[in-house]
């Protein structure tokens, strides 16, 4: 048996990660997977809780958190790939205009 | 108390973490994909200790599989190179790591201290498919159907935005210069 808070501490961990990573990297699509990974660490705490709980809702909830982060993927790629065709670079801080 | 539960849990977090912390400290994309790609395993895991076989399954086929696919292929289709090295700012350093510590220690002191009674057992709540598809059908049955247009939406948005733009004149649209 685990305790609760060790899940959640290492949910914490993966969280504090994709923020980290969200504020230092510079990599467009970094960015986008330090979101991924903040994702990732709140579906941990989901499915914790839902065993702590005894309550099947939270897998589902996770389920939908996953469907929800599929379909942010497939824009925000989209996003990214048009970004890269009018700008030609992937680096945050030379895309600062929204003017093409 | 050493079981294997706890043993595995520890296993599988330390892959987690490790990944994490790769995936930040590596300047080229492809392996900050590799390391969310393990990172993505090894909370499938933490999921299967938990008894959440199906989540711990759509981990690895949606989240491993198409997800860390499209992104490694986004990153492929642009040539994307080494991250370039930019000074961080003084204010940044400063402040931000102290805090970062200080809040994490914070949380961990608070979570340890407050619940580190309270025990998952491993498969407590068994999360098949066999269990997860009624409720998913039943209770749940309206987000359901909403997330499908929502995942048709996506569809459109993102054929509209990775074609090819054009003016209406017919020609490709100008690159902006700076």
């Amino acid at each position: 048996m685990v305790p609760l808070s060790y899940y959640l501490v290492l949910s914490g961990i993966l969280f504090a990660c994709g923020v980290t990573g969200f504020l230092i990297k510079r990599n467009i699509i970094t960015i986008f997977m330090s979101i991924e990974l903040m994702l990732n660490g709140v579906n941990l705490s989901f499915v914790a809780f839902a065993a702590h709980w005894q309550n099947l809702a939270g897998q589902v909830f996770v389920f939908f958190v996953m469907v929800v982060a599929a379909a942010e993927a497939a824009v925000g790629l989209a996003i990214i790939i048009a970004v890269y065709r009018t700008r030609e670079t992937l680096n945050v801080d030379q895309v600062n205009l929204l003017k093409l | 108390m050493l079981n294997i539960h706890l043993i595995l849990f520890l296993a599988f977090g330390a892959i987690a973490v490790a990944g994490a912390v790769n995936l930040l400290v590596q300047r080229h994309p492809i392996n900050s994909a590799l390391s969310l790609i393990a990172v993505m395993a090894a909370l499938a895991g933490e999921y299967l200790l938990l008894g959440a076989e199906f989540v711990a399954a759509v981990q690895v086929i949606v989240y491993a599989g198409a997800i860390m696919v499209l992104f490694v292929f986004v990153i492929m289709l642009l040539n994307a190179g080494v991250e370039e090295q930019t000074s961080g700012s003084r204010v940044a350093f400063i402040f931000g790591i102290p805090g970062m510590l200080l809040g994490s220690l914070l949380v961990a002191w608070v979570v340890l201290r407050h619940s580190g009674t309270e025990a998952v057992w491993p498969g407590a709540l068994p999360g098949a498919p066999k269990t997860i598809g009624p409720l998913l059908f039943h209770e749940f049955l309206l987000p359901f159907e909403v997330t499908s247009i929502l995942i048709l939406i996506a569809i459109m948005g993102a054929v509209v935005l990775a074609s090819k733009p054009t003016t209406p004149g017919g020609g490709p649209r100008q690159k902006v210069q700076d």
